[in-house]
């Protein structure tokens, strides 16, 4: 998603290596996606469902990752 | 000793030999208070002997403070995606890894390569990808994984 628009960043993040950031999201099952800090999609689902998912976060910017 | 079996090197070397853009690898370390990041290093250092169009570029953390605010990088390891262009100029694929890249993680790593290498096609359907060209704001996602 992130090679298809200029506007998205993609992380991938090691949940057991950083703790604190699995405890802030809540992630207590992987995969857990949290969008723009607001919008969680949990587990894997079809594309199209996670594509509308994610374009339907509110605009933000979470701290740390620009 | 290399951490990947002959056979895995010679299928990453026919699939790197795809690419058509070089990529870096921003590998954002620090020296202390970091479990991980040699084990990191030792995972992306398989990379580029499969492929020249693939080089790791190592940035301090806390010494190259700059550079990984540009990034948007706050923790040691990550890696960011890193095209570089025929005239030599970098574009930043907005993909990022935090933490070591092992598992399926380093599948990931090798499909992310690809793509922001001219490696592979989006897997991305048509509509998808118009949907995504739309978009006028920051999006960022944060994909939770564990090791498996």
């Amino acid at each position: 998603m992130a090679f298809a628009s200029p506007h998205v960043t993609a992380i991938a993040v090691e949940a057991t290596e950083f703790p604190d950031l699995a405890r802030t999201y809540r992630v207590s099952g992987v995969p857990k996606t949290v969008v723009n800090d607001q919008v969680e999609i949990l587990g894997a689902v079809p594309q199209d469902a996670f594509v509308a998912e994610a374009l339907s976060a509110p605009a933000h910017q979470p701290e740390g990752h620009a | 000793m290399p951490l990947l079996s002959p056979s895995d090197q010679e299928k990453l070397r026919s699939e790197f030999a795809k690419m058509t853009q070089s990529v870096r690898l921003l590998f954002f370390t620090q020296t202390l208070d970091c479990d991980t990041c040699l084990q990191t290093r030792q995972i992306l250092d398989e990379l580029p002997v499969l492929s020249d169009k693939i080089a790791i570029d190592e940035v301090n953390l806390i010494l190259d403070r700059d550079r990984a605010k540009q990034f948007g990088v706050d923790r040691a390891p990550s890696v960011a995606i890193v095209a570089r262009d025929d005239a030599g100029t970098d574009h930043d694929s907005r993909i990022r890894f935090a933490g070591t890249p092992a598992g399926y993680e380093f599948i990931s790593l090798v499909q992310a390569v690809l793509l922001v290498g001219g490696g592979r096609e989006s897997s991305l359907t048509a509509e998808s990808r118009a949907q995504l060209a739309a978009l006028d704001r920051p999006l960022t996602l944060q994909v939770f994984t564990t090791p498996t």
